[in-house]
């Protein structure tokens, strides 16, 4: 099981609400951290707050998620930073917009690659030097909506599907050699996501009680997370709906 | 941006419909304020009661409570700097247990540090320390234009005392740098007396606040006649460890914050009725047997006895209630607080409790709302009545040269309202240079006819 006091954990997409939370728990569990996000200003201020309310050792800097060529030395860095890597939890995503995606591929491609592409690369990256290594853990925000293709954010949802997919076999690779991968499946959670959405989704999680669990799983060395727990239940029946009928179905 | 949200103060009247944008990031919060040209309002915690915190119209409500990342903290000088989101809560949670604690606190925690500086909120320690302003020593604006502005005692003073109990309506207060207070212990040492009647409050008042750093008095708003003003005087300062019982001793600072009780649903309007209040007020008077009592109590207790109710204001059922709070000159305050209170009972529109308490002089704000004399504050719920009593006792303030309050009001109206607040031009000339066009106002500012 991974001792979380003292590992040195890289959080890519750091300034994400449920990052932030998530980094507060792992924090006040003495992780070591290094915050990795696009807005490095405000990773920046959200590492002080972390040095403040929890004593917290923590360090920062850019991240380019696209940025493929970059991923390397992002990973070099961290370590460099932090004296090691024992985990990583990324956050990066966007959420879109799928009638946007319908119409314009530049938008597809974009939530396509920020969702699957770009952080299957830092993961594959940092998955081979955690097996070099002989330890470490990777934990991913992937979503329920990869479970279900639903008609209002299937370019949204294939992308976590394929995202789900890819730590499930890498889940595979790496068993038995040390290394641990969790798939965090959050349900809808009251995020800058999701704020303002013109039908919020029921059951909205606040993002304390969705970071808590994702802290748990980690701990506890768990494969799959449904974040908050009841959505374990609520998927497992939406898949059990035969696709015959899902089509019908305005979700 | 989504579709209007229903918003209302604390009070839950009035309430209006406004988009709303809730920034996690500073960089959306520039490009809020930048976007459109619309009007613009920074709400913190919503917990003002009135229509302070309300934009209505065309516009913008900005939520800042995402806002909430503590930058810095200095254990020399005790300054912690952090954004304007912060609630108190978060500092307390924070520092207690390292020895600070708030240099000013009203009487809830769930308030942010940028609606504390934007009214210049005042505590127990009024009459000693002043508002919380003179803890501020900086703090960051985002100004009309889209830039920063820092400003503080010593620096870009006359913004800095615009914006201090400006209501929000000079920019957006993004960042406080505040003086914590150092302690010993999480806890008060408390004494509690009884007062039979008004002057025996004002007596005792005089006789103990020397020794205390905190005071207050709970009013029984309905003993009349020669009971008027009957109430429970609450002084306190923080306790030193050798103060502490033996179990508490071993860790002084240890702070267990109160867990939140919720009223999960609104009380049927009229349950607080004359009756009900009345027979409440009596056993809470007589709760206490013996006219003074000390003893050592937590910080929640003694300075946030409401916070333990989550939703407290449900209480008074949907349509709400105003809390009214006025400060009278001190040569007015006890003839004033004599007729203030027989209004209210001849209104026949119950209230709790009163709080009275003892202010030490205005602060620097140029909207500052203390002044050397009496504040009181009591809540009436919203019914037939209502608005002639407030009528009366805006001109009953008026008329004995005192202020009502702004982070409560939702009645007040503009002319009253320029009696009260004498230094409004003066304001009003620093407004026009930093925000020509209006883009921060709100409800209130509407009714009262601030604009620029």
């Amino acid at each position: 099981m991974p001792q979380i006091r003292g590992a040195n954990v890289l959080i890519v997409g750091a300034t994400s609400t449920i990052a932030r939370h998530a980094a507060g728990e792992l924090a006040a569990r003495g992780a070591r951290l290094h915050l990795a996000a696009r807005d490095e200003a405000d990773a920046e201020r959200i590492g002080r707050d972390l040095e403040v309310r929890r004593g917290a050792e923590v360090s920062w800097g850019p991240f380019e998620a696209t940025d493929y060529e970059d991923h390397e030395r992002l990973l070099d860095g961290a370590t460099d930073a932090m004296g090691g890597l024992d985990g990583l939890l990324v956050a990066v995503g966007m959420l879109g917009d799928q009638a946007r995606a319908d119409a314009d591929p530049g938008h597809l491609r974009d939530v396509i690659e920020v969702n699957y592409s770009a952080p299957a690369s830092l993961i594959a990256a940092a998955a081979n030097r955690f097996e070099a290594q002989g330890e470490g853990w990777i934990a991913a925000l992937s979503s329920v909506a990869g479970d279900r293709g639903r008609s209002s954010n299937y370019a949204y949802g294939s992308a976590k599907a394929g995202l789900t997919a890819f730590l499930e076999g890498l889940r595979g690779r790496l068993h038995g050699g040390g290394v641990h991968v969790l798939t965090v499946k959050p349900g809808p959670t009251d995020t800058k996501m999701t704020f303002g959405m013109d039908d919020p989704p029921p059951l909205m999680a606040e993002p304390e009680p969705v970071a808590e669990r994702i802290v748990w799983a980690i701990k506890e060395d768990k494969d799959v997370c449904y974040a908050p727990p009841i959505w374990r239940y609520v998927m497992a029946a939406i898949r059990l709906i035969p696709a015959s009928v899902f089509k019908k179905l305005d979700l | 941006m989504s579709e209007p949200t229903s918003l209302s103060g604390w009070g839950r009247y009035p309430t209006v419909e406004s988009r709303v944008d809730r920034p996690e990031k500073r960089s959306a919060l520039r490009s809020r304020v930048e976007g459109d040209g619309e009007p613009v309002l920074a709400r913190g915690a919503g917990r003002s009661y009135g229509d302070a915190a309300l934009l209505d119209g065309s516009g913008t409500t900005v939520l800042t409570d995402r806002l909430n990342r503590m930058l810095a903290f200095d254990s020399n000088t005790g300054v912690l700097r952090a954004e304007a989101g912060v609630r108190l809560r978060e500092i307390l949670e924070t520092f207690v247990s390292r020895g600070w604690f708030l240099p000013v606190t009203p009487g809830t925690k769930e308030v942010t540090l940028g609606g504390a500086v934007a009214f210049d909120i005042h505590g127990k320690n009024h009459h000693r320390d002043g508002g919380i302003s003179n803890f501020v020593r900086e703090i960051e604006l985002l100004t009309a234009d889209g830039k920063t502005v820092t400003c503080g005692p010593k620096q870009n003073e006359e913004l800095f005392w615009a914006t201090v109990s400006g209501a929000g309506l000079t920019g957006i207060i993004t960042e406080v740098a505040l003086e914590l207070r150092p302690i010993e212990t999480a806890h008060v040492a408390e004494r509690i007396l009884k007062a039979q009647d008004l002057d025996d409050a004002f007596a005792l008042f005089k006789e103990h606040e020397p020794d205390y750093l905190y005071s207050v008095a709970w009013i029984d708003c309905l003993a009349s006649g020669g009971s008027l003003g009957r109430s429970h005087l609450m002084f306190g300062r923080h306790a030193t460890p050798d103060e502490l019982p033996a179990k508490q001793r071993r860790d002084p600072l240890g702070y267990e914050p109160d867990h939140l009780a919720r009223l999960p649903f609104d009380l049927p309007e009229g349950v607080l009725n004359e009756y009900t209040v009345k027979a409440f007020n009596q056993l809470f008077y007589a709760r206490q047997r013996t006219r003074d009592k000390q003893e050592v109590v937590g910080i929640d207790p003694f300075f946030y006895p409401l916070d333990a109710i989550g939703d407290w204001n449900r209480m008074y059922g949907e349509s709400g209630f105003v809390q009214f709070q006025c400060v009278l000159p001190m040569d007015e305050s006890y003839d004033g607080l004599k007729e203030i209170l027989s209004q209210v009972q001849e209104s026949g529109l119950a209230s709790f409790l009163a709080v009275l308490k003892r202010m030490g002089g205005p602060d620097g704000g140029l909207l500052t709302f203390p002044m050397k004399g009496y504040t009181l504050a009591l809540d009436i719920p919203r019914r037939d009545g209502l608005e002639p009593l407030l009528r009366d006792l805006h001109e009953t303030v008026a008329r004995r040269g005192g202020r009502v309050y702004l982070a409560k009001d939702a009645y007040l109206r503009p002319g009253t309202f320029r009696e009260m607040y004498p230094a409004l031009e003066e304001w009003l000339a620093v407004k026009r240079g930093v925000d020509p066009e209006n883009r921060f106002t709100s409800a209130q500012a509407h009714r009262l006819g601030i604009e620029p």
